[in-house]
């Protein structure tokens, strides 16, 4: 059987290792300890609930889902549409999109911090030093603008107030674009006779683009949020690598890694992994519901 | 300009752009197509600056990246971060791990899956939607959730007596496939399916086992589908950290990504930002050429992985 190999391997790498963490979340194992594990029962998943640190990282961890997807979607159709027309140059603005998605997120993270460096980056820079001298001859209202800028140069990644909001904007920057061309590749299918049908019979831009454009880019839509609230779920890499595992951005993924692996406790942290992926499959249920595989 | 609106004249609809009507050339015909074309050099400058930022502190000598105000355009070109992080034994060697790690995952991934994908693609069977179903699954599957399991696996402390291999290639590789095959079968699944039967039902006729006919005719026409694929997939491998962070110790298997991250000045003030961003070029910039050139292929293969079903 053709099959045979790629499933063995799927069942050796994901399933028994899925399996064996939730068998794990109800004991209290720990890694590297030759003592046998006892069978604990919900034990684990109590502790989690009323671990604040865990409740904390639940927080941050939907915080950061709802704002990176919801901004990726409203800026990716926007832009999406602004590419979907036709200029010169297209292209060359296609191709600018992959460049955030190819970067590795460990380098784009380390990118982002030396950008928001509190003395020596660029968007302090921006906004402190630059922004202010742009506006600030225009007359009358110059000032003004000049003075909607911040005076002081803020400490984006040390702050825990700008920490989250700084690292969800690292996120939104690295797939915006992705999510952009999904949504071109939808508008794409979308046929122009459709258009010219309603243009003649009088609908404005914006009527077109509430009552035709998004309803048929729904499927595409839908296909791209799912897999993006997925990813965003699980984030890990560049919350660790700009935060570490400070609690004022650690996401659910932090602090699982930090209980199975820095703290040795298996059980718990297997627990909380195993949370992290109910709450995955709820959405791929709802995303396989979404396609449907044609029965050939 | 001028041809810009010749486009228009010809363009069906589109999107915010073709709101740009040739007829009525008011002032605010002008105001709205400047308004266009800063909106496409913000989103240029959007995705292309921070990648140029990186680039340019690579190559400023230290006196003009701690600048105050900051330096946009290098004024001297330097290449003493470059010679730092080449002449830096643990970042080739960690460059040497991501190569090999990200080379055999992407083979073994290929020449699994293109079988697997070949039987689900081409052939009926029972079990055939469910395993599709399954592998669908599993390219959506949170890393972490497993993360524990295989590392106990890794350290042979599971119920089949294996050797430890934590800290060694073998580790990454055996838990990248947990990513890169159902990846790589989902997508050349969808590419067999798309392909004509005529050629493959010749060949059955003409006796050809389907195995022959797999080795003959399928994969021959399959071959830019598995490149996709298979640039894809590195790219994933090459990028990878949860587990290469977890599952190595020392640079005689840490990957690149984990080197970039784990990269410290002596304080926690003194970042070495040159060094990092010149590792990081040298990282990332491999990728964004292999982008670059295939872009329309990894836009097609993409969009095949997410959207089709």
């Amino acid at each position: 059987m053709l099959v045979f190999p790629s499933v063995f391997i799927v069942a050796l790498v994901a399933i028994y290792p899925l399996f064996e963490s939730v068998r794990l979340s109800f004991t209290n194992a720990r890694l590297g300890s030759s003592r046998v594990p006892e069978n604990v029962g919900f034990g684990n998943y109590q502790r989690l609930f009323n671990d604040d640190a865990f409740i904390n990282a639940f927080k941050n961890t939907v915080i950061f889902t709802v704002t990176t997807v919801a901004f990726e979607t409203v800026l990716g159709i926007i832009i999406a549409l602004v590419i979907h027309s036709n200029f010169r140059g297209r292209g060359v603005v296609r191709t600018s999109m992959l460049i955030p998605w190819a970067i590795p997120t460990v380098v784009s993270a380390q990118l982002w911090r030396w950008m928001y460096n509190d003395v020596y980056g660029v968007i302090n820079d921006i906004l402190v030093v630059r922004m202010p001298q742009l506006f600030d001859w225009i007359p009358f209202i110059g000032d003004d603008i000049a003075g909607l800028f911040p005076e002081r140069k803020i400490a984006f990644i040390a702050d825990p107030t700008w920490a989250l909001p700084s690292i969800i904007a690292v996120d939104i920057w690295k797939t915006t674009p992705f999510m952009a061309l999904l949504l071109l590749a939808g508008l794409q299918v979308i046929p122009s006779d459709v258009y010219e049908a309603s243009t003649v019979d009088g609908a404005s831009k914006w009527q077109q683009f509430w009552q035709m454009t998004l309803p048929l880019l729904r499927p595409a839509l839908l296909v791209a949020l799912i897999f993006r609230t997925l990813d965003a779920f699980r984030v890990f890499d560049v919350v660790f690598v700009m935060r570490g595992v400070a609690p004022e951005t650690m996401t659910l993924a932090v602090y699982a890694r930090q209980q199975l692996i820095d703290l040795q406790r298996l059980g718990l942290g297997s627990a909380a992994a195993v949370i992290i992926f109910g709450c995955i499959a709820v959405l791929v249920i709802m995303y396989t519901r979404l396609v449907r595989i044609e029965e050939t | 300009m001028a041809s810009i609106s010749a486009n228009d004249a010809t363009s069906k609809f589109a999107g915010i752009g073709g709101v740009y009507k040739p007829k009525s050339k008011g002032w605010f015909h002008y105001v709205k197509r400047a308004a266009f074309w800063l909106m496409i050099l913000m989103i240029l400058v959007y995705t292309i600056f921070p990648f140029y930022w990186a680039i340019a502190t690579a190559v400023k000598p230290d006196s003009e990246i701690a600048s105050t105000p900051v330096i946009y355009w290098p004024k001297h070109i330097s290449w003493a971060h470059f010679s730092y992080v080449f002449d830096n034994g643990d970042f080739l060697k960690a460059l040497r791990n991501s190569a090999i790690v990200s080379a055999s995952v992407v083979l073994i991934a290929l020449g699994i899956g293109a079988l697997g994908a070949y039987a689900l693609g081409r052939m009926r069977f029972r079990g055939r939607t469910f395993t599709l179903y399954l592998i669908l699954s599993m390219t959506m599957f949170p890393a972490i959730a497993i993360l524990g399991s295989l590392f106990k696996m890794i350290r042979g402390d599971w119920f089949i007596p294996t050797p430890n291999i934590y800290n060694t290639w073998l580790a990454l590789i055996f838990t990248y496939l947990t990513f890169t095959l159902p990846f790589t079968v989902w997508v050349l699944t969808n590419f067999f399916k798309a392909m004509p039967g005529e050629l493959e039902e010749a060949a059955l006729v003409d006796g050809a086992s389907p195995m022959r006919t797999f080795w003959e005719i399928l994969l021959p026409l399959a071959l830019p589908g598995l490149v996709t694929t298979g640039l894809l997939a590195f790219i994933a491998a090459w990028n990878e950290f949860l587990f290469a962070l977890t599952f190595t110790q020392d640079f005689s298997a840490r990957t690149a990504p984990v080197a970039i991250a784990s990269f410290s000045g002596n304080t926690q003030y003194d970042y070495p930002f040159g060094n990092i961003m010149a590792a990081s070029v040298v990282v990332t910039l491999p990728l964004v050429i292999l982008v670059l050139v295939f872009q329309r292929k990894i836009l097609g293969g993409l969009t095949a992985g997410a959207v089709k079903g």
